[in-house]
């Protein structure tokens, strides 16, 4: 140490603990700073341990001003929150056995606001690892991370059905092994757009609407893998470099010029992840992709629909995009675009990032709502209960989560859960008659 | 407590799997390889009994070329085995009389207390390996396992077995033996990917020989098909009573049973 700093001694104060001078009372008075205060009882070694951990460091750095707090959206629903995890920590709890792990979706609100830059994204994948490298990992997300690492995707489902969905296009939509030539648009369709029932009718409306655009594109089908990234959140940093190895070795067997996803947490993976593993390229979000393309889009019909917003969090918060969905929902005849209290940058997260996806039961069990019931509710009283509101969303997480975060609220039919994509394909169309 | 497991890699179902030009094998071209099921019970079973008794978990499987089966021991070791072999060396998964004459082979230099295996493979739904390697071992075997407890004095194991019905034999077995395990106390735990990676790298996948395997079945594959469904097949509807007339009239038809007419 190069410094002296002033050194208080507590016990060996020599202040006099009773003062009169001139017969004016200037005693002090004993307080917290000269008694043991409460996080000095416990040993540091959590915190040690915590920091030590490549992306924990950060964590010390909290000053407790509960910035964090508000913003939290799990903090909302529950007694879970950022600023009592340092808390946990410096008591002594290293939350490895602690549901407290589990519960942040890594949204990065806290991050936002935090004025000491402390950095969840960062520091709940690395103590997760650490409980995943001791088994202690809750069964439900075992099962999506053993599925991961047997089919290359959550559900488990066969590698070659990824293409399933193409059946019911009614356009032609061409696998890139098959050819055997480059393309401009290298389209990764992703999980639950490939295989979830409702993500597939976003992949038939994107194969629709790229189709009319004339846009040279292609699909990797059973050569796609999961993108991994909300594998890594959750802590099984392995499996996503084992998904994002197989990844790269298909993205490098084929010419394109540049990525277009439908799904924020591959775009996040892709854009901000995959390059330190050796793949770099062009990355679109759909609606990145398709905003600039917005006015060769030819609507044939009107909607005529109050329509309210969902930033994902790995699309917006995380990577910045607010606008190119807006534009998207601006240019389709007949939306009333409304914002919610919680939009953009101050986003609700669905519930369904860092792994929460996987871990519904675990989190419900902690919670006295799902994050996808509290969206809903502030969507159904943004865009009404009339039945013509849509929340609209650009993640495929989110069509299945809030359709049942509608129903389970008892909204079922007073409000429409679409994806954006959905939304141009059918102004697209001809009116219904 | 020195206990053995036999593991083995076989066809992911997640797949559909086809028959090969050949016809005479399932084509590999898009086949992926897991860890056999009630293998991974007998895993299971084997790190539960050696956290009670104390002792070692080896885990043995046959060095196929098809499939990964470094990657298949280093899971193991994931899971928490203590040591892990490699048998031999085959181009393709042996059957079962040469898959036992390897493992027998092995254990000469591999000590063993309990040598315990899934009862069967979705390729081996006869269960052989166990009983195959027992014999050429002169062990006592018991397949179908459903619970093991291993004596406190570690010369018997008591092992129940499960038959139709509920039902459950309770054997008491001298040491050493070889168990066909049909599911573990347990779900087998999650091998962390982090983890296998890292052992992938680090750690040591020891060798052994599996000597000539023997002779094998004998059985040559001339042709392997996908069934075909036929036309000829009745269902037959209607309460017992009717039920069992119709069987009864189908079967003197056919000439089959004491009823039928000469």
């Amino acid at each position: 140490m190069g410094r002296d700093l002033p050194v208080i001694k507590v016990d060996t104060v020599t202040e006099l603990e009773h003062a009169v001078v001139e017969g004016v009372d200037i005693s002090g008075h004993w307080n917290r700073m000269f008694s043991d205060r409460s996080t000095t009882d416990f040993p540091t070694e959590a915190m040690d341990w915590v920091t030590g951990l490549a992306g924990g460091e950060s964590m010390r750095d909290c000053y407790q001003c509960g910035k964090c707090v508000p913003v939290c959206p799990v903090q909302h629903v529950g007694d879970y929150g950022p600023r009592k995890l340092n808390a946990k920590i410096l008591r002594g709890n290293n939350l490895i056995d602690d549901p407290d792990l589990w519960l942040c979706t890594t949204c990065g609100n806290c991050y936002r606001v935090c004025p000491k830059e402390v950095n969840p994204l960062k520091i709940m994948p690395a103590i997760r690892e650490q409980a995943v490298l001791e088994g202690k990992v809750p069964d439900e997300l075992s099962d999506a991370f053993r599925n991961l690492q047997k089919s290359g995707n959550p559900m488990g489902e066969s590698p070659r059905k990824r293409i399933d969905w193409i059946a019911e296009a009614g356009v032609d939509v061409p696998i890139i092994s098959q050819l055997d030539r480059a393309v401009d648009v290298l389209w990764y369709v992703s999980d639950y757009t490939s295989y979830h029932p409702r993500g597939k009718d976003a992949a038939r409306a994107m194969a629709r609407v790229m189709t009319a655009l004339g846009v040279d594109f292609a699909i990797l089908g059973p050569e796609e893998r999961s993108d991994g990234d909300s594998a890594r959140l959750a802590g099984e940093s392995g499996l996503f470099e084992l998904l994002a190895e197989q990844n790269i070795k298909a993205f490098e067997k084929y010419e394109f010029k540049r990525l277009v996803v439908m799904d924020p947490h591959a775009y996040n993976a892709f854009k901000n992840h995959y390059p330190r593993l050796g793949w770099q390229g062009e990355v679109l979000h759909y609606t990145q992709f398709l905003a600039p393309l917005v006015d060769r889009l030819t609507f044939r019909s009107s909607v005529d629909l109050d329509v309210t917003y969902h930033d994902p969090c790995y699309l917006g918060r995380n990577n910045g995009e607010y606008d190119a969905p807006r534009k998207l929902l601006q240019a389709i005849p007949g939306i009333r675009l409304a914002e919610m209290p919680h939009t953009k940058a101050n986003g609700y997260c669905c519930g369904g990032g860092g792994g929460g996806m996987w871990l519904d039961g675990f989190v419900a069990e902690h919670v006295s709502e799902r994050l996808s019931e509290r969206r809903v509710r502030e969507a159904v009283a943004t865009v009404g209960m009339d039945g013509s509101g849509v929340l609209s969303v650009a993640c495929p997480y989110e069509p299945s989560r809030f359709e049942d975060a509608v129903k389970s609220t008892g909204n079922d039919g007073k409000l429409a859960v679409r994806d954006i994509i959905e939304l141009i394909d059918q102004a697209m169309q001809p009116p219904a008659t | 407590m020195d206990y053995v497991v036999l593991l083995k890699q076989v066809p992911d179902l997640a797949e559909d799997l086809e028959i090969d030009s050949a016809g005479t094998g399932l084509d590999r071209e898009w086949m992926s390889f897991v860890a056999s099921e009630w293998d991974e019970y007998a895993l299971e079973e084997a790190l539960h009994l050696r956290d009670a008794t104390g002792g070692t978990v080896t885990c043995l499987a046959l060095g196929v070329q098809a499939g990964d089966v470094d990657e298949l021991l280093a899971t193991c070791l994931a899971r928490g085995a203590d040591r892990v072999v490699r048998v031999g060396s085959f181009e393709q998964s042996p059957d079962s009389h040469s898959a036992a004459g390897a493992f027998a082979a092995a254990l000469d230099g591999i000590p063993h207390d309990l040598i315990l295996t899934g009862v069967q493979a979705i390729d081996d739904l006869d269960g052989q390996v166990g009983p195959l390697l027992a014999t050429r071992r002169d062990l006592p075997h018991v397949s179908v396992v459903t619970h093991i407890a291993v004596a406190a004095d570690g010369k018997t194991a008591t092992a129940h077995q499960e038959y139709a019905g509920g039902v459950v034999g309770e054997f008491e077995l001298d040491l050493p033996a070889v168990l066909g395990v049909q599911t573990s106390r347990e779900a087998p735990r999650y091998a962390p990917v982090s983890r296998v990676r890292q052992l992938m790298k680090t750690a040591t996948i020891e060798k052994a020989d599996g000597g000539g395997g023997g002779s094998g079945s004998g059985l040559t594959i001339e042709a392997m098909a996908v069934p075909e469904s036929g036309a000829t097949a009745e269902m037959i509807t209607g309460n017992p009573v009717a039920i069992a007339d119709r069987i009864a009239a189908i079967l003197a038809e056919r000439g089959i049973g004491a009823g039928a007419p000469r």
